[in-house]
């Protein structure tokens, strides 16, 4: 038995706006996502060139080599708007929360070893700042980019890479007995300790990229596919016993990861499939940032851990399409 | 024993200052390129006072919690059709105004807050101008999905985003935004987060949203108290963004003051469109333009400027003429788009005794001496069959982009215009502001975008004005003309006389 509330039937006039309905076809209601992301920054008509960058207009197709015929192409395939973003990102960190309280409870990181507390600080808290750089190459897509449904997802993810250097920032404080001393140490490891000093040269090196199509590359198959994953995933062994905490603490990273790596690899493959010239430019960069996260995770993870994770980013750029 | 939760302050300060770090391998030049070249001195960004201290998972759990509450209200507003709820279908017209006019500038600000999220060298700025440009597009989008149902079923809305990028009077509020996205990371911080957000906000957001409220639209006025703390956070950094510039050089101080000036008047031509829609087009009325700009200019601002005197800046220029101009703006404007109602995306009408009678009573220093007899003269007119349709594309200032329709100040009797010879070529102004804004910057406004220019260059789908409202995507006979005699009349009209009924049954 199905129960029938009667209502008013009010035959609506259109379904959504025009410049989504002409994209998915007249007469088909839009979803929230196709709302919120399709044509929404503006193409046409500008009125005053940046007085900081007078060549370009402040959103042109120019301001990447890579080019497509239509930046809506693209798309987010986890549809997230701000709505959907904020509460996928409260959910996975109300379960990081639990786990911090049950690791503070049971003072998992208070009753390690000393030596594996500065094991952690030198090796695991640095990667704060890694986020942060992150954080800064997110922003500058997000800014620089065309096309809402590429850009709106970068400040999505460098609102994460801030959580996740808060996150992280947080296990250090949880190591150093809340005194920052272990933030101040970890901060000048990643400053001078030669294991981080190619990891450092490497995000600073993608700081300074002008075509942001390359520096997503960078960021999603370098940074992320090879050095994020390694001192996340890698170092498991060299934790001992701190890794099932660590691990716990970092449960939000791990999530992140998986939820990133969808999209990020989406956006590569579909802009990597739209020509040969986008093909042959993006395989270019993914070989170029693959090599050189290679060399920066070398002092960090030793030549053989740095060249096996190098390959499993290469592995992943060749199933997107590319040519390495 | 479970170790002892630290204070927000002192975690926030834990958890962001120090994730900045000194590059080495690249040049901090070259990192942040943009940030030396408008003149503005930093001595010592660690001076910077987080306005609000939000790390992302307090972000994320606020926001979250907002937004799941917000789109339960949508979803009921929908299925329950809440568009019958609102006091009359000339209210919708407010709704085409902002969606066409203001929605695209909350993207915009996302984007503009990105950059300067990115490219202050200082963490703390840069975290607060991130927030703010998640809190901008979230603004956006909650506001196409608010007005979405209304599209539905009214016209002048389905193109708002094609219309933005075209339509005479839009290119208004696009250049204002244009123009704050070209200038560098500070400007922008002081025409957005301090002029736009903190001196003017009162005049922009919160006379939509109290217009929601009174005219029953309960979609709009749950976005509108949604976004509250959201706009509260945002005025917290623009006035600190100003604070901080002011406090950490004195040679920023002419440089801000003329950014203030600047952003100051180009707001408050911008607005314009705000004083038209409280005074005209809002069936339940809120305030007047005027007493709004009393309360939360002439009072707010008198003593928020009060407050910045201590550092030497002062109220605006031209803030004098802001302020009598007050008495005049919305007669001015709402009649600028009687005479073009044909080239509008929206209805208008002539307002009827009663609403005469609350203008008079409102304005009684001008309203009846100026403006009354022209409305009762047009509306004599339309009843003769002789409906007053202005055919001839107006001059536009080069500047603010509004068509030269405002008066002398003094003399509401005359059209006042200014003029500059630059580069061989005459450019016309509405104002002394708008002429000073082009003279210290001749390079950057000569660029403007002016549609009648651009019609009259053949770039607008052709000569005639069918040819450019096609252009416009503008449904000639649905979207624009007069609201009597619209499809929103009749849907309005059916609604009204048939739903009850249908009910009863």
């Amino acid at each position: 038995m199905t129960v029938e509330i009667k209502t008013i039937d009010f035959e609506p006039k259109r379904q959504t706006f025009g410049h989504v309905a002409r994209r998915i076809g007249e007469g088909k209601p839009a979803t929230r996502y196709q709302e919120a992301v399709l044509d929404v920054q503006a193409t046409a008509n500008f009125h005053y060139k940046p007085l900081w960058e007078p060549e370009y207009w402040a959103y042109d197709t120019a301001k990447t080599k890579v080019v497509m015929q239509d930046w809506y192409k693209p798309l987010d395939p986890r549809q997230y708007y701000y709505a959907t973003y904020n509460i996928s990102r409260a959910n996975m960190n109300q379960s990081n929360e639990r786990n911090f309280t049950f690791v503070e409870d049971k003072e998992l990181l208070e009753k390690l070893p000393q030596a594996t507390k500065d094991l952690l600080i030198n090796r695991l808290v640095p990667v704060r700042h890694l986020h942060w750089g992150a954080n800064m190459n997110m922003s500058e897509i997000c800014q620089r980019g065309y096309g809402t449904a590429i850009t709106s997802p970068c400040i999505f993810s460098a609102g994460d890479h801030l959580g996740m250097a808060q996150i992280i920032g947080r296990i250090g404080l949880e190591l150093d007995g809340q005194t920052g001393d272990g933030l101040e140490t970890a901060k000048d490891a990643w400053m001078n300790d030669a294991s981080w000093q190619g990891i450092r040269k490497l995000i600073e090196d993608t700081l300074v990229l002008k075509d942001w199509f390359e520096l997503f590359v960078a960021q999603a198959l370098g940074v992320n596919a090879v050095i994020f994953d390694y001192i996340y995933n890698g170092q498991d062994e060299a934790f001992g016993a701190a890794s099932l905490p660590i691990s716990m603490l970092t449960e939000f990273v791990s999530d992140w990861s998986k939820d990133e790596v969808k999209w990020s690899d989406s956006v590569i493959k579909v802009v990597a499939a739209e020509s040969v010239e986008n093909k042959a430019t993006v395989s270019a960069w993914a070989k170029q940032w693959i090599a050189a996260a290679q060399d920066a995770l070398t002092p960090f993870a030793g030549a053989d851990n740095a060249k096996a994770q190098a390959d499993k980013a290469r592995e992943k750029a060749k199933k997107l399409g590319l040519e390495i | 024993m479970a170790v002892k939760k630290m204070g927000l302050k002192q975690k926030y300060a834990h958890l962001t200052r120090g994730l900045d770090w000194e590059t080495s391998y690249q040049k901090m030049d070259d990192v942040f390129p943009y940030d030396q070249f408008e003149g503005i001195k930093i001595t010592d960004w660690s001076k910077w006072e987080d306005p609000f201290r939000l790390t992302m998972d307090s972000y994320w759990k606020f926001q979250a919690e907002k937004e799941r509450k917000l789109y339960a209200v949508i979803d009921a507003f929908a299925q329950n059709n809440g568009q019958l709820n609102v006091s009359d279908a000339r209210y919708i017209n407010v709704l085409k105004l902002f969606l066409t006019g203001v929605s695209p500038l909350e993207y915009q600000a996302h984007r503009g807050f990105a950059f300067t999220g990115r490219h202050m060298r200082g963490v703390g700025p840069r975290i607060a101008a991130q927030m703010q440009s998640l809190d901008e597009l979230r603004h956006f989008q909650t506001q196409a999905h608010t007005i979405s149902h209304y599209n539905k079923f009214f016209d002048g809305i389905a193109e708002f985003q094609h219309m933005h990028d075209r339509v005479w009077y839009l290119s208004v509020p696009k250049s204002f935004f244009d123009d704050a996205r070209a200038s560098g990371p500070f400007e922008f911080m002081i025409a957005i987060g301090f002029a736009f957000e903190y001196v003017l906000t009162n005049l922009l957001f919160v006379p939509f949203m109290s217009g929601a409220a009174y005219n029953g639209d309960m979609s709009t006025v749950t976005f509108g108290f949604s976004a509250q703390s959201d706009e509260s956070r945002h005025m917290t950094l623009g006035i600190e963004v100003i604070k901080f510039l002011l406090e950490q050089h004195p040679d920023n101080l002419p440089i801000v003051q003329k950014w203030v000036d600047k952003w100051f008047w180009r707001g408050f031509k911008v607005l314009g469109l705000v004083a038209m829609m409280m005074d005209y087009m809002l069936p339940k009325k809120v305030m007047s333009w005027k007493e709004a700009w009393e309360i939360y200019f002439t009072e707010a601002g008198g003593s928020l400027f009060t407050d910045l005197e201590r550092y030497g800046l002062k109220v605006p220029k031209y803030a004098d003429v802001a302020t009598e101009m007050a008495e005049h703006i919305s007669h001015q404007n709402w009649a600028v788009f009687y005479q073009y109602t044909h080239a509008a995306a929206f209805h208008t009408w002539t307002p009827d005794k009663e609403h005469l009678d609350w203008l008079s009573e409102k304005y009684p220093n001008t309203f009846d001496k100026y403006y009354r007899p022209r409305w009762e003269m047009w509306a004599k007119m339309d009843e003769e069959g002789k409906r007053f349709y202005n055919m001839a594309l107006p001059q536009l200032c080069q500047t603010c982009q509004i068509p030269m329709a405002y008066t002398e100040p003094g003399d509401p009797t005359q059209i006042s215009f200014r003029c500059t010879e630059w580069n061989g070529e005459m450019y016309h102004f509405c104002s002394d502001g708008c002429k000073d804004i082009f003279d210290d910057e001749p390079e950057k406004y000569a660029q403007s975008w002016l549609p009648v220019h651009q019609i009259f260059q053949g770039n607008c789908g052709g000569p005639t004005v069918p040819d450019v409202l096609n252009w416009y995507r503008l449904n000639a006979g649905a979207d624009n003309m007069d609201y009597v005699g619209s499809p929103d009349e009749q849907i309005w009209n059916s609604w009204k006389g048939k739903a009850p009924a249908e009910a009863a049954e």
